[in-house]
């Protein structure tokens, strides 16, 4: 009886006895959310477009932050590394398309997403070569990103609020409503969710597939500067970073593969839930640390209920 | 030039090609894919505002001849001349752009979106305004999609499909779907309109509908048509000329009765060996 009181019971009671560190308990969540729902937005970018599941979206997040904190450790202003990381994301799309994607147009997904695999051991070497293996911290100051935090006391009690996380969260939707705007909108926007759908006819009404690929994959690519700035604010950049991207295949299990609103609330749900989980259930009963794995049983259980994800498009098919 | 224009009124891309001339000329096209000959030296033409034909047995190499035409396949040899501009490569895009449209034996549509959204993709080539614009959908922007969308609503009634226009095409039975195709491909505008087998897997009723939207579509809009199927009576009746291929060669060339009396045509269709 005691287990299950642990366990259906005073969680609760904890909450509702202490209002103000489980706002602050949600607020951490949120913000682990965001980045877990940019770097899935990255992975359903490119998914819509051309069916190709891109194991590389952890390590380009770890590429583009390494670029960034290298350039200016080179000397290069911050106001002036940023545009340039930017230049150098546009300029890995366009090789990815020319020497990856072009020659293997028309092949089957899984080789397309084994030659993602490549590009991930690519880039990891790559970086190493260039800008070193050992850990930077984030160029968070020189960037204007505020550091300092918000205090509340709502119900009497404390919550903080880091600035940085602040800026992360209102950076993160600034982003999402660009993208979404742009997706839905615009031409480009329409050719990329019409290329997803049959290449053939995006051919025929004169979409042309390298334009659309090289814009899918630098947008994936400022995804993963902005997810790398605000994840390197927090835990600084190394190639450890890359591991968070697993943390985004849970979220695209939830989400659907090709649902940008899936890629959000997908990741938001997955932040929030596994730190109440983890503080409410997992330290006082399971010894902790389960941050690690509960995202992945989660989507687990989801799936058995409903196996197209909570947004993944029904496969329409007539036979 | 503000001419108002109606519903059947609507007229082809002023191409520069008056009606009667040659609009496109094949000439000594071969295609290979390794050792396969899929074309082999090929030549004919299509005149402007005619409706051509392009028949053959099974593996003739007649898609493989649309498909060269409108960009998908490179020839290694021979020129195509289409309004005056001679190439021998094209990327599908570019000839996008040059005004040839089509459609697709086995249907090629935008299976999650709906029909508005489908031929409204046909569109999208015309769509000339900055992308600020057409992200704040205003302005400008919002001009042009209101006039777009006007081409498309056309085309719709012209169509007769009103009733799926909110339907994602994936549940539409196949005839509708290949109507939806043939509304895509006319949004575009097209100088040229490139059909594969229109009639594919249709029934009388169906096969009629469609016989009548290509007829009208020639008539009352001037748009020249080359079509590939392999329904006689319905090539017969619609086309003002045919071309016979065979094994990728072209055995006859003339206007329906002609062709129809033809002993190689006649051979070709049941099978004498060669």
């Amino acid at each position: 009886m005691e287990i299950l009181n642990d366990i259906f019971v005073k969680p609760f009671g904890d909450m509702i006895a202490a209002p103000d560190f489980f706002l602050q308990v949600v607020w951490e969540g949120l913000v682990s959310g965001v980045l877990y729902a940019l770097i899935a937005l990255g992975f359903v970018l490119i998914y819509k477009s051309s069916r190709i599941f891109n194991f590389a979206q952890g390590i380009m997040v770890v590429f583009a932050a390494l670029t960034l904190v290298g350039l200016y450790e080179r000397g290069v202003p911050a106001f002036l590394a940023l545009p340039l990381t930017l230049a150098v994301m546009y300029l890995l799309a366009m090789a990815i398309e020319r020497v990856v994607l072009r020659p293997l147009v028309n092949q089957p997904d899984i080789i397309l997403f084994m030659a993602t695999i490549g590009i991930t051991m690519f880039l990891i070497g790559f970086g190493e070569i260039i800008f070193g293996g050992e850990n930077k911290v984030m160029i968070t100051e020189q960037l204007m990103i505020p550091t300092g935090s918000f205090i509340f006391e709502p119900f009497g009690g404390f919550v903080s609020i880091e600035q940085k996380d602040l800026t992360a969260v209102v950076g993160a939707v600034v982003l999402v409503g660009a993208l979404l705007l742009f997706l839905n909108r615009s031409k480009m926007g329409r050719a990329i969710r019409a290329l997803g759908d049959d290449h053939q006819a995006a051919l025929s009404v004169g979409i042309s597939l390298s334009t659309i690929w090289v814009l899918v994959w630098f947008i994936a690519g400022v995804i993963a500067l902005a997810t790398g700035i605000v994840w390197g604010a927090r835990a600084g950049v190394s190639f450890a970073l890359e591991v968070i991207a697993y943390k985004a295949l849970p979220v695209l299990m939830l989400g659907g593969l090709e649902s940008v609103l899936g890629a959000i609330v997908g990741g938001l749900a997955i932040g929030i839930l596994e730190k109440l989980f983890e503080i409410y259930w997992g330290q006082p009963l399971l010894g902790g640390n389960t941050e690690t794995w509960f995202a992945f049983v989660f989507a687990l259980i989801v799936l058995l209920f409903r196996p197209q994800g909570l947004f993944g498009e029904r496969i329409i098919e007539r036979v | 030039m503000n001419v108002q224009v109606g519903p059947d009124q609507l007229l082809a891309r002023d191409d520069g090609v008056a009606k009667g001339e040659v609009l496109l000329d094949i000439r000594n096209v071969s295609l290979s894919f390794g050792g396969v000959k899929a074309i082999t030296d090929i030549s004919f033409n299509v005149l402007k505002g005619e409706i051509r034909a392009i028949i053959g047995p099974n593996g003739a190499g007649k898609t493989s001849m649309l498909n060269v035409i409108n960009g998908f396949y490179t020839p290694q040899l021979g020129t195509i001349v289409f309004r005056g501009k001679q190439r021998r490569s094209m990327k599908p895009h570019e000839a996008v752009g040059q005004g040839i449209a089509r459609t697709f034996q086995n249907v090629a549509l935008f299976k999650g979106m709906s029909t508005l959204d489908n031929i409204m993709a046909g569109r999208s080539v015309m769509m000339k305004r900055n992308i600020g614009w057409q992200m704040l959908w205003h302005g400008p922007a919002l001009a042009e999609e209101i006039e777009h969308r006007r081409a498309v609503e056309e085309i719709i009634d012209f169509l007769e499909i009103q009733h799926i226009r909110r339907t994602p095409v994936g549940k539409l039975p196949y005839g509708l779907q290949k109507r939806v195709e043939l509304g895509r491909a006319l949004a575009m505008e097209p100088s040229l309109l490139l059909l594969d087998e229109p009639m594919a897997g249709m029934n009388l009723e169906e096969k009629e509908d469609m016989s009548r939207f290509i007829l009208d579509v020639n008539q009352q809009r001037g748009t020249t048509i080359a079509l590939i199927e392999h329904d006689m009576g319905v090539v017969m009746d619609l086309s003002d000329r045919v071309v016979v291929l065979d094994y990728g060669k072209k055995i006859a060339d003339d206007v329906p009765d002609i062709v129809k009396a033809d002993q190689n045509v006649i051979d070709a269709y049941l099978g004498v060996p060669h």
